[in-house]
């Protein structure tokens, strides 16, 4: 292709992006563009996955059939989100193999909020309230990017994000409306969690390198720091109905912005746990390997029988 | 007749709260997300099953109880699920084994229980066994793949044949609450299928060029409440958050 198509290509293509077209895995695109979608989407994958480890560690011991139905209900869910944005991110012409690869090789990042425990009961609603809450926010924006696969993928997960929030949230009601040991309990999975779910939105916006082209693709509505306003402005209120207090000295109502004013984040924490020493990376990225390495007999026969089976048909027909 | 009523129902219900149990232990855990996906939901079946089961227990109960004090709060020995439930999970053979081994039971004993002239267990029966069709279908289907798949996958799963085999003769034991239920017309004499069960065990480890075992000794006391060493580990578990903290609402 000379240069001048390349050019009117892109033309194209962006003019489309502007009109809010979706682009669909078979249009023409640029390669970056490809690269950027297969880094995000795959890294929401993952996430996804990984996710479910830390509740899943609660399931055994959920505390009543109706909690633990509900658990193993969402961190179905979760594996099923993976599974939508495994298959949008293969449309881009990535094998699952190569994106497994790339999460067990740990080349491939997911959201450092799953690289904390889960240590008591109460950190399953602080999760769904806070992390599938944080989650809503930064990807109900993304039900209308411009790669037509993961919009639409999107839709379908943040229909489930919001259910599990509200469920997440209903537990944290119940501890609230408990005895002493379970407002404790939930005052403490909210101390534990509540910076890390800041975190979940990124670098602030002056440290934060993806921005300017991801609000192009609209991969990206709203700046980290508006996001995160978003999630604060909106889940002060809640704690307040939970009769829980944020872990924030510094948090208060700003009449003038009409939002609220927070403390600083711990970047050195941030940036320590996204380079993969936080509390739980070692462990959740070897769970996943080892699942993954003992489940390799198991692959290798389905796909064998699968083989086997094929063979005996054609045998048949002829 | 209604302490008797409740006791058959444990004897089929602490089944799939066991077996539900121990399949949530792998959630996260399985060989590839599909799998996972499929055998959480076999769990989630199970413990709805469970649930259905403990509610009409709870309410038969002259004591004020409810599901979850039946689900969490007696001792071992008061659990009266089959030794092949509570088997660990020592990889993913054993677990398609386990299941495929209890699903075809269970289905025969589901199907026969629509019949039972008590409304309630019928109806229970009646809803749960759309969903067991569809668990042994799964847990046939992989006896297949992993019995006719690889050499690796054929071995290891015919070890997993061969040592959770003598488990499956506690299946068709009768207990005094059985014998009581099955003359009521409310319970189900799992002895008269007991020759349809190992057919059609047979024939599809057959189809899944594997071998049926011809050992003659069995295990048994599940039904009594006498467990596998592995039992108490799993309660331990299971009960950790009502035994941790008593009398609280979740
Ligand atoms: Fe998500
Ligand atoms: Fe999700
Ligand atoms: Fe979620």
């Amino acid at each position: 292709m000379s240069e001048k198509e390349i050019k009117n290509l892109e033309e194209i293509f962006d003019q489309k992006i502007a009109r809010d077209e979706k682009i669909e895995p078979k249009d023409w695109m640029p390669e970056k563009y490809r690269q950027t979608h297969i880094r995000q989407m795959s890294q929401h994958a993952h996430s996804e996955i990984v996710g479910m480890l830390p509740e899943g560690n609660w399931i055994s011991r959920a505390p009543s059939l109706r909690r633990k139905v509900a658990l193993l209900a969402k961190v179905q869910d979760e594996a099923g989100h993976g599974l939508y944005l495994y298959s949008a991110t293969e449309t881009l012409g990535v094998s699952r193999e190569e994106l497994y690869e790339q999460l067990h090789s740990g080349k491939a990042k997911y959201s450092s909020i799953f690289n904390y425990p889960t240590v008591t009961w109460a950190d399953i609603g602080a999760i769904g309230w806070l992390v599938d809450g944080a989650a809503i926010i930064n990807q109900v924006p993304l039900c209308n990017t411009s790669f037509g696969p993961y919009a639409r993928a999107m839709v379908r997960v943040c229909k489930e994000e919001s259910f599990h929030q509200r469920q997440g949230y209903e537990i944290m009601l119940t501890l609230s409306k408990g005895t002493k040991a379970q407002k404790e309990m939930a005052q403490d999975a909210l101390n534990r969690w509540w910076w890390p779910s800041l975190m979940m939105f990124g670098p602030t916006d002056d440290k934060s390198t993806h921005t300017a082209q991801s609000m192009k693709w609209k991969l990206k509505r709203k700046t980290n720091d508006e996001l995160r306003q978003q999630f604060i402005d909106q889940t002060v209120p809640q704690a307040e109905i939970l009769g829980l207090s944020i872990p924030d000295k510094d948090l208060k109502w700003n009449e003038e912005r009409k939002s609220y004013d927070f403390g600083e984040i711990n970047w050195d924490e941030f940036w320590q746990v996204v380079k993969g020493h936080g509390p739980c990376n070692r462990e959740r990225l070897q769970t996943r390997v080892n699942a993954w390495e003992n489940g390799a007999w198991v692959r290798d026969a389905a796909m064998a029988y699968a083989e086997k089976n094929a063979e005996r048909k054609i045998k048949k027909a002829v | 007749m209604k302490d008797n009523l409740i006791q058959y129902i444990l004897g089929i219900a602490d089944n799939s709260l066991i077996l539900g149990q121990r399949l949530g232990e792998l959630t996260g855990h399985g060989p590839a997300p599909e799998i996972d996906i499929a055998i959480t939901n076999i769990s989630l079946d199970l413990f709805g099953q469970v649930r259905s089961y403990f509610q009409y227990a709870a309410q038969l109960s002259d004591k004020d109880i409810t599901e979850d004090d039946i689900a969490f709060l007696r001792t071992e020995r008061e659990y009266v699920n089959v030794l092949l439930v509570e088997q660990p999970n020592t990889d993913f053979g054993y677990v398609i084994t386990r299941q495929f081994l209890f699903d075809q039971f269970h289905y025969l004993l589901l199907s026969a229980l629509q019949q039972s002239t008590d409304a309630t267990m019928a109806a229970i029966a009646k809803k749960s066994i759309k969903e067991v069709s569809y668990h042994k279908r799964f847990s046939a289907d992989w006896m297949k793949r992993l019995g006719d798949g690889t050499k690796e996958s054929n071995q290891r799963v015919q070890q997993a044949v061969n040592d959770l085999w003598g488990y499956t003769n506690e299946l068709f034991m009768l207990t005094d609450a059985d014998k009581q239920a099955i003359a009521e017309g409310i319970g189900v004499d799992v002895t008269l299928f007991k020759k349809e069960y190992y057919e059609n065990v047979a024939a599809i480890l057959e189809e899944a060029t594997l071998e049926v075992p011809t050992q003659a000794f069995f295990q048994k006391g599940g039904k009594e409440g006498v467990h596998t060493e592995h039992m108490g580990y799993l309660l331990a578990d299971m009960q950790y958050m009502q035994r941790t903290y008593p009398g609280m609402k979740w």
